[in-house]
Parts: C-alpha cells; sequence; structure tokens
C-alpha cells in the first residue's frame, strides 16, 4: 500500500471549508457515510463520482440545503463561527446569501425563469440588504458582465435564453456578493460541447481573477480536470480517494478510480 | 555545494487493479542534486526516466523511499509532504518542463506565459512585459503574441510552453525532453535560458532524447538501467 502523507507543514493558513465526518440516509439508503473534506482558501476542490455516489448531497449540505444527521461545517471567514449545521433558518439563509454562491445543473432550480435576468441577479442583493435601485442594477451589470453574459439582454427572462446563457445567469447571480465560497454542481453537464469549453473558462477566468474558493461536483472528468487542483472521488456515500488532480489522473490509487480513469474516453 | 535535492531508496512501481499484477518502474534509486547543478538521465527506452521526474513532481505517489527537497521554508520530503504543500511549491519552487502545451481556448500566447508570474503576485502590466520579452527569445513573432496558441502549430506551441515553463526562476526544474520538435533558434535559446538559470543556481533533473543539445550543461549523468554503476561524471559517458 502507499504512504500515509503528512499534515501541511508549508501552508499555514487554515482550510477556508471544514466539513467533518458528516453521514445522511433516506429511509434505508445511506446517501453519505462519515464524509471529510476541506479546501483551502482559492482552492478548486473536485468531487467526482457516478450518480448515486453521494457528491451531490455533499455540496447541498455545504450549502446549507441538506442537514446530515451526524458531523459538523465549518468556515474560516469573520463573523462566521461554530457548527454551521446548528444555524436556525433565518442565520442559515442570510448566510448563503452572503458568503456562498451556487450553480445548479438545472437552471429552474437558481432562477425565476421568467424574471429578467438582471433581476434575478440583484434579487440576490435583495436578500442581502440593498435597497438602491441604481446600485442594484450596477451591481447586477457588473455581475453578468464578470461571467461574460452579453449586456445587450439585461432584460431577457432566462426562459427565452440558451443553456449556456442560463448558466452564466446562475453564476452572476452566484458571484454578485463575491461570496468566498463558490459551489458548483454539474455546471456544465447537459451543455453542447463548444458551450461548455465557453462556460469552463469563463469559470477558469473567475477563479484566477479572484481567488475564489470552489467547490465543483461532476460526473464528468473533463471538467475536473479543467478546473480542480485536488480531487476527491466518492463511491457509495464514501470517499475512496483524495490527491492531487494530476496524480489522481495519472496515477490512481483505488481500484474504483482506476476504472473511472480508464473508461474515460 | 548547497543540496537542493535528496533522493534516498525512491521505489515506484503500478498496481494495475483489473490486471491483478504489479508494474516495477524502478527501485531503490539514491542520488542528489546541488544548487545550479544539472543532472541528466539515462536509462534505455523503459528504464523509468520520465517516471522518476513525475514522482518528484509527485504527479505519482511513489511506494517507499524519500524525496529531501530543501526548500525556502526548510527541509520537506515530497514523498510524503501533505497535496496542498505539493501545490504551494509547485507554484514557487519547483518546476517541471514537458514538451507539450496545455493551450486553453480563448488565452492569448502573452497571457499564458506571464500566468506563472501573475499567480507569484506579479502586477499586471509588469508580467505582461516580462512575458512578451520572453516571447521574443524563445522567436515567437510579436504577431502572434495576443493570438491564442490553441490554433498554433506545434513548434509555435512548444515556444510559448517553454517560455511559460521557465519564465519563472526556480529552486528545482524537471525537464523532460523539452527540446523535441524545437527547430535550431529555439533550440539554442533554450540553452540559453537554462544556463541562465543554473547560473542563479536552479537544480536540474532532465531527460534528452539527444543530450548533445544540452552538452555542455551537464554535470553528472545518473543511468536508470538496473544494476549500473550508480552515477558517473559526464566524462566518463559516451552521450
Amino acid at each position: 500500500m502507499t504512504l500515509t502523507l503528512d499534515a501541511p507543514r508549508i501552508v499555514e493558513t487554515r482550510p477556508l471549508l471544514e466539513v467533518k465526518a458528516v453521514s445522511k440516509s433516506y429511509g434505508p439508503v445511506q446517501a453519505v457515510r462519515n464524509v471529510s473534506a476541506h479546501a483551502y482558501p482559492g482552492e478548486v476542490l473536485g468531487i467526482v463520482g457516478e450518480s448515486g455516489s453521494g457528491k451531490s448531497t455533499l455540496l447541498r449540505m455545504m450549502n446549507l440545503e441538506e442537514i446530515p444527521e451526524t458531523g459538523s461545517y465549518t468556515l474560516d471567514l469573520p463573523d462566521v463561527s461554530g457548527n454551521l449545521f446548528e444555524l436556525d433558518r433565518f442565520a442559515r439563509r442570510m448566510l448563503c446569501a452572503t458568503k456562498i454562491g451556487i450553480v445548479y445543473q438545472n437552471p429552474h432550480l437558481g432562477l425565476l425563469m421568467k424574471h429578467s435576468s438582471s433581476g434575478n441577479v440583484a434579487e440576490r442583493l435583495l436578500v442581502a440588504g440593498e435597497r438602491s435601485f441604481a446600485t442594484l442594477r450596477q451591481a447586477a451589470t457588473e455581475a453578468l458582465d464578470a461571467s461574460e453574459f452579453p449586456l445587450d439582454r439585461l432584460d431577457a427572462p432566462p426562459i427565452e435564453l440558451s443553456g449556456g446563457m442560463q448558466q452564466r445567469v446562475q453564476l452572476a447571480k452566484a458571484i454578485a456578493l463575491e461570496p468566498a465560497l463558490l459551489l458548483l454542481d454539474e455546471p456544465t453537464t447537459g451543455l453542447d460541447v463548444s458551450v461548455q469549453a465557453l462556460v469552463l473558462d469563463t469559470l477558469k477566468r473567475l477563479q484566477q481573477d479572484r481567488q475564489i474558493t470552489m467547490v465543483i461536483v461532476s460526473h464528468d472528468l473533463g471538467v475536473i480536470r479543467t478546473l480542480a487542483d485536488r480531487v476527491m472521488v466518492m463511491r457509495r456515500g464514501e470517499v475512496v480517494e483524495t490527491g492531487l488532480a494530476d496524480q489522481i489522473f495519472q496515477d490512481p490509487q483505488h481500484p474504483y478510480t482506476q476504472q473511472l480513469v480508464h473508461a474515460k474516453l | 555545494m548547497t543540496q537542493v535535492l535528496e533522493i534516498d531508496r525512491l521505489t515506484k512501481g503500478f498496481s494495475l487493479h483489473h490486471l491483478e499484477k504489479d508494474i516495477a518502474a524502478f527501485e531503490d534509486i539514491s542520488f542528489s542534486v546541488a544548487a545550479g547543478e544539472f543532472v541528466l538521465l539515462k536509462g534505455a527506452n523503459g528504464a523509468g526516466k520520465s517516471t522518476l521526474l513525475r514522482t518528484l513532481y509527485r504527479s505519482y505517489l511513489p511506494l517507499s523511499g524519500e524525496i529531501r527537497f530543501h526548500s525556502s521554508h526548510g527541509m520537506i520530503d515530497l514523498a510524503r509532504a501533505a497535496d496542498v504543500d505539493v501545490a504551494h511549491l509547485r507554484r514557487t519552487e519547483i518546476g517541471f518542463v514537458t514538451q507539450f502545451l496545455t493551450a486553453r481556448p480563448r488565452v492569448s500566447a502573452e497571457a499564458i506565459v506571464a500566468e506563472p508570474l501573475r499567480l507569484a503576485g506579479w502586477e499586471h502590466e509588469a508580467a505582461l512585459k516580462t512575458a512578451r520579452k520572453a516571447l521574443e527569445t524563445f522567436g515567437v513573432k510579436p504577431d502572434l503574441w495576443a493570438a491564442y496558441p490553441t490554433t498554433f502549430s506545434g513548434g509555435e506551441q512548444q515556444k510559448v510552453n517553454l517560455a511559460r515553463a521557465l519564465i519563472l526562476p526556480q529552486k528545482l526544474l524537471m525537464l523532460d525532453e523539452p527540446t523535441a520538435s524545437l527547430d535550431a533558434n529555439a533550440r539554442r535559446a533554450l540553452v540559453a535560458r537554462l544556463q541562465e538559470l543554473k547560473d542563479q543556481g536552479t537544480a536540474m533533473i532532465g531527460v534528452f532524447h539527444h543530450p548533445d543539445d544540452v552538452i555542455h550543461l551537464i554535470d553528472r549523468v545518473v543511468d536508470l538501467t538496473p544494476d549500473a554503476a550508480p552515477q558517473e561524471d559526464r566524462d566518463d559517458v559516451a552521450l
């Protein structure tokens, strides 16, 4: 078997995100079993695994949409403390609006499809307490611009937009409040390959310009390889392997990871 | 001489679970590299030269042994260092040069070359200026600096790749056949840049299909052929 790695010695900053020993069942099905994960400031953590591996459930826990039966969740941010799973509904909602952004695979989950695109982004700012119309419009426009959304379509409702554009609106909404943490749940699944490349490129740019900490969940290894610094492989609710992205892809250790990597075209 | 890297009884193999097979790559390799020293890895195809480089960079996980790297933060064993520490060292002190460019859509040649400087905290304009100079040194025409390398020929991509990989002086540099597919001018520029880095104290470990390209840089040869004499001076070796 391989060597066990040491604890960090050079990097002294603490992880921004730390999830410890979380478990969650739905009836008789154990979706997530004793999983721990962390991400350092500015790091992109990729989570791969097939459908039913528990990776999306884990991401929804990080967005406080799911509360596990056991385990803890901390974010190392000013004025955020304690186990976030223990927050009440209101505090949870406030924290998500101001510190965490999320992009779902299905834009219907993240957007009001019949409201204008800029309105969708501005809603985020309203939740956080911004009331001036001029400021709202300005901030929404900036966020959409950073997501490379065409500004002549600010008022178009997402329902009239292509899949790639809908994802850009979601992304703009997610980054409008400059969150410390950006969660991405299969953000490019279902898009045409060329559109997928453009959305990935936008994400990469944002990450480099703003140094946002990201957690990205995908069953698409190409997406993970493009974006992630470190990769966690999940299967049947458990973590089977973690490592640097290039190591996971070039020298996978676990039989399941080997199978996954070799199955890629 | 200041040691930069001490490799101690390093062993690497691969377990292919679906074949239920273990494949040995190299066993009990030991040698060290000092600041400003250039070590050439020698051995037949399959002797494990590239595998060794990738293991030192931690793209591959070693089975056993130590890779003691004297970083600016003190000694650290790369064989067991935490992923986050390895990632940090790759951004700041350890470089890896291959013959392939990972071009990204819609990123210009000069931006790709400037990226390591930006990640190291350089200011945007200064990074671009230095990047353009590096592109010029490797013979990429000014018309192409703002263009996207995804459409470049293999040779031009390789020049962009080298300009990027060598732009930031590193403490330790791994070279995996960087001269393949280079024209004579670019090869000269590469050797000149390597000499410059060597003079500044960068320790280098390289695999070259045609070692003649870098013959003047080589201080020592390490032969990975099993049962070969462990180390030789370059004068004793017919390259």
